[in-house]
């Protein structure tokens, strides 16, 4: 395949950035984007020119580092996958690919296709958790029955790989969605009732801090979600905060 | 050569880590606030070690080169983790885990450790369930389980097929909330670059911040290396990319020995090889193997026309098929233990059955597990059981609740759907059971610093069997080294705070800028991914699934040679300043081409076969691993002394007190 790529080139966060057009031939249908998207770096290294930074590790759709906005959709045209999953077989010869940084006002660019999701970790940090200790001394792990429904939609909950696509394809860059799946898969679980009302709260407020925007309902985020993590998440977040504050 | 000390306690072994736990130095809560430490990698290993150290009031600085400590590559992990609950009934117990894992390590772990591992496993189980850790359950709300090859019973407990991801989102809760309450100070993006000893004693490190490029200093009274195992030394693996042997290497040449470097495991299923592009393999998970087949064409013209696409494997009639591990081995079928299931593939392909067009693939099919399920439900649900379509419709439904994103996985990989026809698959590396050598303490042969989980060698002998990393990752982090490094650091209590400004730290930070700046300035013509490929060509075609002498000689000159070209021809763009992930790179691959070189030196050295280090010249006549216990039972761990392949041999003698040392048998 031939295609030409346009991509986002910035030196650093402060940097102006800018869309730089490169030509790429001999790539096999087969190959994954970011596999690529290493030819393209190879070449660019070989001419002695700076090879495009973007982030990577685990290339089989779970760690969540990977991200680019490809011709305006966060990790490409497939749907429930990630970039590293994302196979050239979905372009055809001849393409134009315009590749982007996942853009938001919380996660500024730190090199070309490279941003910091740090505000993901803060969220996090205020409550995404239940405060238990490593002690060997807690309940056996039978000793409180979770109904199989509540254990597996709390899982579909946890799949979430805090990507950011959510985020970076949201017309108001929310976080919402990212926040409702952690809020609801301890929401859904006995364990997580204890601490249900001050998570919830502590979450929403981090959230709002780290400057993301609010949720209008688009739905964007569900359908370009690679997890597929459901907008239901964000209803049962709402409805938990509600419960925080009223009761 | 000398004998190392290994500081098993003394006693029956089911007492000993309780005596030991009663009889080793306490640290006291406020004594705890006065220490820092220091951990590398938020695996589940490091950011188990991290959460709890940090609850138990240490000072906890933890590290990891990717932007978030969710993102280690423990998160990939897919089928489950072990534990001795016999919540199935099913005869399970600690014992039996514990000579379950020796059994499976092929006799080269240590019998203390692994029973060990045993014995806090169902602790393991009880902790993720109170983080909120969502297991599969039955409809009773009880926890499932499921099997994993090696085992005649039910312990592996799982998420989906993301009990990796589960578990390791769980060990971040706890850390976030330790993060949160500023007990741990996490650095993400910074890659540790060196360890500083002063009068012997690791007290900190060399640190590369990944964004702005500066070199950080970081004391600590304890440094603790969770930095994950060296397969991508192959350069092809199921790792993560930048999954490296670093940190590792960098306590090794500082005098951390290194244990069984050639103990590799090839995965047996992961999805094949498709071209010279490819960056790295994914693995479909060994629960697979719970109802998958594993076959091969018998007629050499079917293979033929299966790989010039004129006959599809669906309808090669089943008299047709060779169900190769259920054919050799009766008692454990598709469920041996994955060295012996890797090999069995090897030998299938290499006498011209493989199924691909380069002819290194075979199949994984699951259309009788498809039938049984779907008969089983038309049955619960009182539909006709001989209604094909019903039965494959419902059939379907069973396998996608169990496998689904697996099989979404090698769909979008492959382009070929794995409900209407058999997967392709063929062995890949995945694990290593070698890494640095640690006492019962999990203290490297460096004072202050440890090493756990993947990185050391301790639990696996010369094979792992499934879902028990996680269970070492874990066992280590929540329930073994917060212990241990108790009664080290209580000589520290009065040492105060460790300072930065010192002679070692000096020096340490002088060599690795010098490095650096040796990469940068080097101007070469070949990129660091040429030397990385080829390093990994000679690993896997000289000490793949199958070693012998004279390939394991070439190998260490063709590294050697290849290390001489790397530093006088690579090339390493922009600057040591800024963003600069080739540079990253090619630190890491530096290293590997050391580690390279000892890893075929202990591949030759032992002369045995053993788990997943096959040699040729010692296999019995039928073709399995021949063993020889009276030459090769002690553990391999070198010396680092400049020249990789002149290492010094230090060795452990293992000896099982609680476990006849037998030949091991799946037939």
């Amino acid at each position: 395949m031939r295609l030409t790529l346009k991509i986002w080139r910035q030196e650093n966060t402060h940097a102006e950035g800018a869309m730089v057009t490169y030509p790429i031939d001999n790539i096999s249908p087969d190959m994954s984007f970011l596999e690529m998207m290493d030819v393209l770096n190879k070449e660019l290294i070989e001419k002695g020119e700076s090879p495009v930074a973007f982030d990577h590790d685990c290339r089989e759709g779970i760690c969540g580092m990977c991200s680019m906005f490809i011709n305006g959709e966060a990790h490409g045209p497939d749907r429930n996958v990630t970039t590293c999953q994302l196979h050239m077989r979905k372009f055809k010869d001849g393409d134009t690919i315009h590749i982007e940084p996942f853009r938001a006002k919380a996660f500024p660019v730190i090199r070309d296709l490279v941003v910091d999701r740090s505000a993901f970790d803060r969220i996090q940090h205020a409550g995404g958790f239940i405060s238990v200790n490593t002690s060997g001394n807690t309940q056996d792990a039978n000793a409180t029955p979770i109904s199989k429904h509540a254990a597996d939609t709390a899982m579909d909950a946890a799949t979430c790989i805090g990507c950011g696509a959510c985020v970076a394809t949201c017309k108001n860059s929310s976080a919402m969605l990212f926040v409702g799946a952690k809020v609801s898969q301890y929401a859904l679980l006995p364990q997580g009732q204890v601490e249900a009302a001050d998570r919830v709260q502590h979450m929403v407020d981090q959230m709002d801090l780290e400057g993301f925007g609010n949720c209008t309902n688009t739905g964007a985020c569900e359908v370009e979600c690679p997890k597929g993590i459901s907008l239901e998440n964000i209803a049962r977040m709402n409805r938990e905060l509600l419960k925080a504050k009223l009761l | 050569m000398s004998t190392l000390i290994s500081n098993v306690p003394e006693g029956p072994i089911k007492d000993k880590w309780t005596n030991h736990k009663n009889n080793i130095d306490l640290v006291n809560p406020a004594n705890k606030r006065l220490i820092d430490v220091i951990v590398v990698g938020t695996g589940l290993a490091g950011a188990s070690a991290s959460a709890t150290l940090a609850e138990l009031g240490y000072n906890v600085k933890s590290f990891c080169f990717q932007d978030s400590p969710r993102r280690a590559h423990s998160i990939a992990a897919q089928g489950g983790i072990n534990a001795a609950k016999n919540y199935q009934g099913d005869g399970d117990s600690i014992h039996r885990l514990f000579y379950d894992t020796v059994k499976g390590g092929d006799y080269r772990s240590r019998e203390a450790n692994v029973y060990r591992l045993a014995e806090v496993s169902g602790n393991i189980i009880d902790q993720c369930v109170a983080q909120g850790v969502p297991f599969a359950r039955e409809y009773g709300g009880l926890l499932d389980n499921r099997s994993f090859g090696g085992v005649l019973v039910s312990r592996t407990f799982y998420a989906k097929g993301q009990t990796g991801q589960q578990l390791l989102l769980g060990a971040y809760s706890a850390m976030n909330r330790q993060i949160g309450r500023g007990k741990i100070k996490m650095y993400n993006r910074h890659e540790m670059m060196d360890i500083v000893k002063v009068d012997g004693k690791a007290r900190g490190i060399i640190a590369r911040n990944l964004v702005t490029g500066e070199i950080e200093r970081h004391a600590a009274h304890a440094v603790v290396i969770a930095s994950g195992g060296y397969g991508n030394v192959f350069f092809l693996s199921t790792n993560a990319m930048g999954s490296n042997v670093s940190a590792a290497w960098k306590i090794h040449r500082k005098g951390a020995y290194f244990a069984n470097p050639c103990f590799t495991q090839i995965h047996p299923t992961c999805i094949p090889v498709s071209g010279d592009h490819q960056s790295k393999l994914t693995l479909m998970s060994e629960s697979l193997r719970n109802d998958g087949r594993i076959w091969v064409p018998k007629k050499l013209e079917d293979v033929k026309a299966v790989r010039e696409g004129k006959l599809k494997p669906t309808e090669i009639a089943e008299e047709d098929r060779d169900y190769y591990l259920e054919r050799r081995y009766p008692a454990f079928g598709n469920l041996v233990p994955r060295d012996v299931a890797s090999r069995a593939a090897k030998e299938r392909c290499d006498e011209g059955y493989g199924v691909n067009a380069t002819g290194e693939a075979v199949y994984l099919d699951f259309a009788a597990s498809i039938e049984r399920y779907g008969k089983e439900q038309a049955h619960v649900r009182g539909l006709d059981e001989n209604d094909k379509a019903v039965v494959q419709k419902l059939g379907k439904e069973v396998v996608k609740a169990k496998y689904g994103n697996l099989f979404q996985m090698y769909y979008k990989i492959v382009d070929q759907d794995p409900y209407e026809t058999p997967m392709m698959i063929y062995p890949a590396v995945h694990y290593t059971m070698g890494g640095v050598w640690v006492d019962y303490n999990l203290m490297t042969t460096i004072p202050g610093c440890f090493a756990i989980g993947e990185a050391n060698f301790s639990d696996h002998g010369a094979n792992r069997l499934g879902a028990s990393a996680l269970m070492q990752g874990l066992a280590d982090g929540y329930f073994v080294l917060p212990y241990t490094i108790g009664d080290y650091l209580s000589d520290d209590i009065r040492t105060g705070a460790i300072s930065t400004n010192s002679p070692e730290f000096d020096q340490a930070e002088a060599e690795v800028k010098a490095q650096i700046d040796a990469l940068i300035n080097n101007k070469g013509t070949q990129s660091v991914d040429y030397f990385h490929r080829k390093l990994g060509k000679i690993l896997w075609n000289q000490c793949g699934m199958s070693r012998n002498a004279e390939g394991l000689q070439q190998a260490i000159v063709d590294i050697q040679k290849l290390r001489e070209d790397f530093y006088q021809n690579v090339c390493v763009p922009g600057s040591a300043n800024e963003f600069n992930e080739e540079l990253a790179k090619a630190g890491r691959v530096a290293d590997f081409l050391e580690l390279g070189e000892l890893f075929a030196k202990d591949a030759l050295e032992r002369a045995e076969s053993c788990g997943g280090h096959f040699r040729e010249e010692s296999q019995t006549p039928e073709g399995e691993a021949l063993r020889d216990d009276v030459n090769f039972a002690f553990v391999s761990a070198w010396e680092y002394t400049g020249q990789p392949s002149e290492a010094v041999l230090h060795k452990e003698d293992l000896t099982y007190e609680n476990i006849e040392l037998k030949t091991r048998s799946y037939k």
